[in-house]
């Protein structure tokens, strides 16, 4: 894999305020990465350096190669950007909007305007004035602006915020093709369910630090959250007996018995338990929720 | 090059479709029409020519009017965008601070531009039209008085962009315009005059008062419209001219600083900025 994007040891400081504070990363071609963390985590901080629109403090960043704050211009036309609530000039129409984007790209004007069709705003729409669009129109609109000049790196800033569900749906099948394309593309989000398990990689920051990097699965087994278990039995007896690792069950008034078990148990446990199926009937397994995972790691971070 | 007229081409679309181009073309046109008209009347047809007193009537109205549009034009145009969330998007883009700077001076100038050249250039006709005879010099110190205005323009919209760029939200940058416009236009000469009153007569050294003249742009618009032949008989301001060593390159050249200082400023402040 091709690196497009690499970051090392960077810090960016405000005043006394240290927005960002010793970030590495590299990404690669091809990869889709979600940039997770709260509002003011640092996620816009992070991408402005990558866009060469601030400098760092301290360290260093690479986009395709070059310094994204030295000013090279061809760098920037393989850059794709799509800000948190994207606005534009109200007086132009969608159409004309985009051609002055593609004209500051060196796009031609015939390939922006098929954009209009990849992110789904109608002919008709394209022609009217930016103020009269919805917030997702805008935000289709913002899409196809960062879309321009088939980038190989795009950054796009909370995408999906304010979008419906088929929109999101629409816009990942948007993201799919542009990773097969072998592109890099970030997407920044304050909330890990946002993504759907869409992205390849998670990049999790919390207060200007970088507390987890990996891929979902690599997540969870470093967080190694318990799968939850719970079951209802045949017969009504006392607490079932299956105690594998020291598995604890809670009994409801319904008759519910939950257990939280460890990741190494599961497998084990569940094959006890499924030795004499007649003595259950009901069982559900509940893995770890990605706001959990997420949970998890802010935890790790937060001061004790 | 391309990039600063394609900037230039979107403040063009932009002022033709709110309305800012129809708007102040009208305004111009409005008044220097109800100006050439009503303004005649009093010297009647006693052999001045009519276009003079137009150059002399006009020339007052841009020194309030054209400073007035040219920083509601520009005192917008860095923090506006900034607040509005597009300087972001734009600053993204494959494009220099300079560059957008001055692609928005040039596509300002090019609307402040067409409505004086519009606006001014249908009072001249209308009295074509009436039947007046206009000599050849009096065309010739009407074109000067147009080309001036627009120089004048430009030099405000230059101290526009650099309050653009100075200012964090765009409520002082408009408060901070409009003491401009008032300081320039209003205040200066009146302090100026009140200076030369207290002084009782007493002989202002003629360099002190050349530089003090250099240093209100409008003033130097003043004396270059209104400083010489018969606009400066009609003007009163003759007096001034003639003992003065402002020769009219000398006060072109000071309006064209007055416009490159503050636009370079401008720039130099932007390309620091960090969004």
């Amino acid at each position: 894999m091709t690196a497009t994007v690499s970051t090392a040891g960077v810090s960016k400081r405000y005043g006394a305020v240290q927005a960002v504070k010793d970030v590495s990363f590299t990404l690669n071609a091809g990869e889709t990465i979600a940039l997770v963390g709260h509002n003011g985590a640092g996620k816009t901080t992070l991408i402005k350096l990558m866009l060469g629109l601030i400098r760092p403090t301290t360290g260093t960043i690479s986009v395709l190669g070059e310094d994204p704050a030295r000013g090279d211009f061809h760098v920037r036309q393989r850059l794709g950007y799509l800000p948190e609530s994207v606005s534009f000039h109200m007086a132009l129409t969608g159409r004309e909007t985009l051609s002055f984007y593609a004209r500051l790209k060196r796009v031609t004007l015939s390939s922006a305007d098929a954009l209009f069709e990849r992110v789904g705003l109608a002919q008709e729409a394209a022609d009217r004035p930016v103020r009269t669009y919805s917030k997702g129109m805008r935000q289709r609109l913002g899409l196809a602006q960062a879309l321009l000049g088939e980038p190989r790196v795009l950054l796009l800033d909370e995408p999906t915020s304010g979008l419906d569900p088929a929109l999101r749906r629409n816009f990942y099948d948007l993201i799919s093709d542009l990773r097969a394309a072998g592109a890099t593309v970030l997407l920044s989000s304050h909330a890990l369910t946002e993504l759907e398990d869409r992205a390849d990689r998670v990049i999790i920051v919390d207060r200007g630090i970088k507390i987890a990097d990996g891929t979902l699965d690599e997540l969870r087994g470093i967080a190694r959250l318990p799968t939850r278990i719970g079951v209802r039995l045949a017969d009504t007896g006392p607490t079932p007996g299956w105690t594998r690792g020291g598995t604890e069950w809670k009994g409801s008034a319904s008759g519910l018995f939950e257990a939280n078990v460890a990741p190494e148990d599961k497998i084990a446990l569940l094959h006890d338990m499924t030795a004499d199926p007649s003595r259950l009937a009901a069982l559900s397994v509940a893995e770890p929720t990605l706001d959990e995972l997420y949970a998890h790691f802010l935890k790790g971070q937060s001061p004790t | 090059m391309t990039n600063i007229l394609i900037i230039a081409r979107k403040e063009i679309q932009e002022g033709l479709r709110n309305r800012w181009v129809l708007a102040t073309t009208l305004l111009l046109a409005a008044l220097a029409l109800t100006l050439s008209f009503l303004g005649s009347a009093p010297t009647g047809n006693v052999g001045v020519n009519r276009l003079d007193v137009v150059i002399v009537s006009l020339s007052s109205l841009t020194i309030f009017l054209v400073p007035l549009i040219a920083l509601l034009l520009s005192h917008d145009a860095i923090v506006g965008e900034t607040e509005r969330g597009t300087m972001l998007l734009l600053l993204s883009y494959p494009i220099g601070r300079s560059e957008v700077i001055f692609g928005k001076f040039l596509g300002h100038l090019a609307i402040l531009a067409f409505a004086t050249a519009i606006g001014y250039g249908a009072a001249a006709g209308a009295l074509t039209v009436t039947g007046s005879e206009i000599a050849a010099d009096s065309w010739r110190a009407f074109l000067s008085m147009v080309a001036s205005s627009v120089l004048l323009g430009a030099v405000f919209l230059a101290i526009g962009y650099l309050t653009s760029t100075l200012v964090g939200e765009r409520s002082t940058a408009g408060g901070i315009a409009i003491g401009i416009w008032l300081f320039f236009v209003l205040i200066y000469d009146m302090a100026l005059l009140g200076g030369l009153v207290a002084a009782k007569g007493q002989a202002v050294p003629a360099l002190a008062l050349d530089l003090l003249l250099l240093a209100n742009p409008t003033d130097v618009y003043r004396l270059l419209n209104l400083g010489s032949g018969n606009a400066g008989a009609l003007s009163g301001m003759g007096g001034i001219a003639a003992h003065s060593g402002l020769t009219a390159p000398v006060l072109v050249a000071a309006l064209t600083l007055w416009t490159i200082v503050p636009l370079g400023w401008a720039t130099v402040i932007f390309s620091r900025r960090e969004v």
